[in-house]
């Protein structure tokens, strides 16, 4: 298909090590991994048009967590730039969105998480409303059980099913350098385990992960002159759901993953790979069957959020897996998925592709 | 820039006060939201995407607050995004939400921006959540101190600029402060907060939001009101702090304001430019931003404020709503910004309308006077008949 000015291209990635604690800050782990990015674009910060980063205070620990984060673009001259409280794939929808407006050509998005620095099960309950869900202490392990309980009882899949997807991307994950859990595991001792959250084990959980990653965009012919194979986005949607888990249709399906993917066009052609933001093992079910997913299109071969869950920045991780695929692997049409919020409340699908 | 035209057809905003407690976050937000739809002659199922802005989650104590805020803002089943750019995210809000339509992503786009300060300790988030926090007013002061020795300007400056600020919150319905009897004596004679800040130089502490909603040039032409058009946008940052920086006069500032004439063919902005709604938080900063914005020469922005050229009936007015001094719900302060000057163009703005307005600037500023986010609005798509 020809490409033209309208269209949008990563032509440049990093990720940094991911690690359970990193002693370095949000914007020391973000200056060599966006320098890292523009080497392989074979641009310099001079040459950006536009900067945009997705993180969040909480998790850093301090309100405005962000400001000191220019410092990691080289802020001097003064940058076009901006942020957004989210994943790094949505930093990279606003990156997207800023280069539709046709006056620039280039752009990085990042996402940075320093996860280490609180306790994931009391930080979370503040992040559901503030008057109903809060109080309850309903924090994300206590909600995506139910979600798991409900998944169960529809008979759409058992805890074995589960323990082999479990195990299917800690396999996969050996082969990725950034994976922080990784290795051979045996489905009937997983089974064995302890449940954290009945009927969560602790294999069902992500690890604590501190991490960054950026792409670098480009547009139009642009995208040709920086990169020899660009990764086209020809698709990206989000959409949310009723925040209540109470309030949704049915906790075991995802219907804004269903719309985002009919929004980014995913049904257009074959997927050959997914990569999916599921920080829940068993979510990679809802959200593998809302993507309309069959059995020829190779899900994780990263090994997933259960590999690294730099929360913020796993979401653009997925894109930046799935584009290496067509960069770097041969493929031609790859799908990124980016989740947010409890029980998968919000969804983000982008859909990639390389010139034939 | 190659973009589609885009309309601002519907603007919302609370009554903003020290503490609403008569409604939940989700309430304040659906409040403006309501009346921006009901402007626009719209209901909640028009809204393609919603764009949420606010200032720290720390300033309410709720992480992303977009996730619990989605079915208060009619989101269910559609985009909804969240920016955060410290102080000028009021700006960025709008400026994004322009975006998605003029990128063709969407025909009609809400953003909405809010603080609801009361429920929390704005004070201890403005220091970064930590302790011993000097907040903004003991952050900028120094810069104030800097920019008086620099220009020389006589002290009453910055009184005048409270007293006229308060004096056009006095015509706003929705203002948080009404201090229509205030006198530049009462500003003199209030406590001192950060040399050489008056208690009555400051902005207060609001509980509010705003909302704006974008459509297409069809869309803005067959609303049933009249439109403003979107004619600039430009968000600038620079680091904080560095030797050689100018925190007085930043270089992003400058550079924010010179894209955004460029854009829109403006040679002489004060000339040329109807009124502007600028960030001014502490009185000192609209003569700071006159200049940096380069609508005074260096050392001229006093001037401007002392011979009443700012005020309401004025050559250029500046904050015609009363500004961030007459209401201060933080993450909403720049798209209350933004809003004003729409209103302006719109010839909506009320008891403080400027007579003919056509062109109108608006501008927010944020963290150590170091992101800027502006945009230009016009009652058309060329009120400069360039």
């Amino acid at each position: 298909m020809p490409r033209t000015e309208n269209d949008i291209a990563i032509v440049g990635y990093a990720q940094s090590p991911m690690l359970r604690r990193s002693e370095h800050t949000e914007t020391e782990m973000m200056l060599p991994t966006v320098q890292g990015a523009l080497k392989m674009a074979g641009l310099t910060k001079d040459d950006i048009g536009f900067t945009v980063s997705g993180s969040c205070d909480y998790l850093s620990g301090q309100a405005f967590s962000f400001v000191s984060n220019v410092d990691a673009y080289g802020a001097w001259p003064p940058i076009n730039e901006s942020h957004v409280e989210m994943d790094g794939a949505w930093a990279m929808y606003e990156a997207f969105v800023r280069l539709l407006q046709g006056d620039i050509d280039t752009a990085v998005a990042a996402g940075v998480g320093k996860n280490s620095n609180s306790d994931a099960a009391t930080l979370y309950t503040i992040e559901v409303d503030p008057y109903y869900l809060t109080p309850l202490g309903a924090d994300p392990q206590s909600l995506a059980a139910l979600q798991y309980r409900a998944l169960l009882d529809s008979g759409k899949a058992t805890e074995r099913d589960v323990a082999e997807l479990v195990a299917r991307n800690r396999a996969s994950a050996k082969g990725n350098v950034h994976a922080q859990v990784s290795g051979d595991f045996d489905v009937d001792e997983l089974l064995a385990a302890d449940y954290v959250r009945n009927p969560l084990r602790r294999h069902d959980l992500p690890p604590t992960t501190d991490g960054c990653a950026a792409v670098v965009l480009a547009r139009g012919k642009k995208a040709y002159e920086l990169c020899e194979r660009p990764v086209w986005i020809t698709g990206i949607d989000h959409r949310i759901e009723p925040h209540l888990p109470t309030l949704r249709q049915d906790l075991t399906s995802s219907i804004s993953t269903k719309l985002a993917a009919d929004g980014a066009g995913a049904g257009n052609g074959p997927i050959e790979v997914a990569e999916v933001y599921a920080p829940f093992s068993f979510q990679e079910l809802i959200v593998t069957e809302a993507l309309g997913l069959g059995a020829d299109t190779a899900v994780n071969p990263s090994g997933g959020a259960l590999a690294a869950n730099p929360v913020m920045v796993t979401g653009l991780i997925r894109v930046i897996e799935a584009a290496k695929q067509i960069m770097e692997n041969g493929k031609s049409r790859t799908l990124a998925h980016a989740t947010s919020g409890p029980c998968l409340q919000q969804n983000l699908v982008t859909i990639l592709e390389g010139d034939a | 820039m190659s973009h589609q035209p885009v309309a601002i057809v519907g603007i919302g905003q609370t009554h903003h006060k020290k503490r609403r407690g008569d409604v939940s976050i989700a309430g304040l937000v659906r409040e403006a939201a309501q009346r921006a739809l009901e402007d626009a002659n719209m209901d909640w199922g028009d809204i393609d995407a919603v764009v949420l802005g606010k200032a720290p989650d720390l300033f309410e104590g709720v992480m992303k607050p977009e996730m619990y805020l989605a079915d208060a803002l009619g989101a269910v089943n559609k985009p909804m995004f969240r920016v955060h750019t410290a102080g000028s995210v009021g700006g960025s809000t709008g400026i994004v939400g322009s975006h998605l339509v003029g990128a063709g992503r969407h025909k009609r786009v809400l953003s909405v921006a809010f603080e609801k300060q009361s429920e929390g300790n704005a004070q201890f988030a403005l220091g970064g959540g930590k302790s011993g926090s000097i907040g903004a007013g003991g952050a900028f002061a120094p810069f104030i101190r800097a920019y008086i020795r620099r220009s020389g300007a006589p002290e009453d400056i910055g009184w005048q600029v409270a007293v006229k600020d308060r004096q056009n919150g006095a015509k706003n319905p929705y203002a948080h402060l009404k201090l229509a009897d205030i006198t530049i004596e009462k500003v003199k004679e209030s406590p001192m907060m950060w040399d050489p800040l008056h208690f009555l130089e400051s902005c207060p502490s609001s509980d509010g939001a705003c909302a704006v909603v974008f459509t297409d040039e069809d869309g803005g032409k067959a609303a049933s009101k009249p439109p403003a058009w979107v004619l600039a946008t430009a968000m600038k940052s620079e680091p904080s702090t560095f030797a050689g920086r100018d925190a007085v006069s930043p270089q992003g500032a400058h550079d924010c304001s010179a894209e955004i004439y460029k854009a829109v063919g403006v040679t002489n902005p004060r000339e040329q430019i109807d009124c502007a709604e600028l960030y001014v938080p502490f009185s000192w900063y609209e003569p700071m931003w006159l200049e940096a914005h380069d609508i005074a020469a260096p050392g001229e922005g006093w001037k401007m404020t002392d011979s009443g050229a700012t005020a309401l009936d004025g050559d250029f007015p500046v904050n015609m709503s009363g500004g961030v001094l007459s209401s201060n719900p933080i993450g909403a302060s720049g798209l209350l910004r933004f809003a004003e000057a729409a209103l302006q163009v719109r010839g909506q703005a009320g008891d403080h309308q400027v007579g003919g307005a056509k062109l109108a600037l608006a501008q927010a500023y944020g963290a150590n006077a170091q992101f800027f986010a502006m945009w230009a609005v016009g009652s058309s798509l060329d009120p400069l008949g360039s």
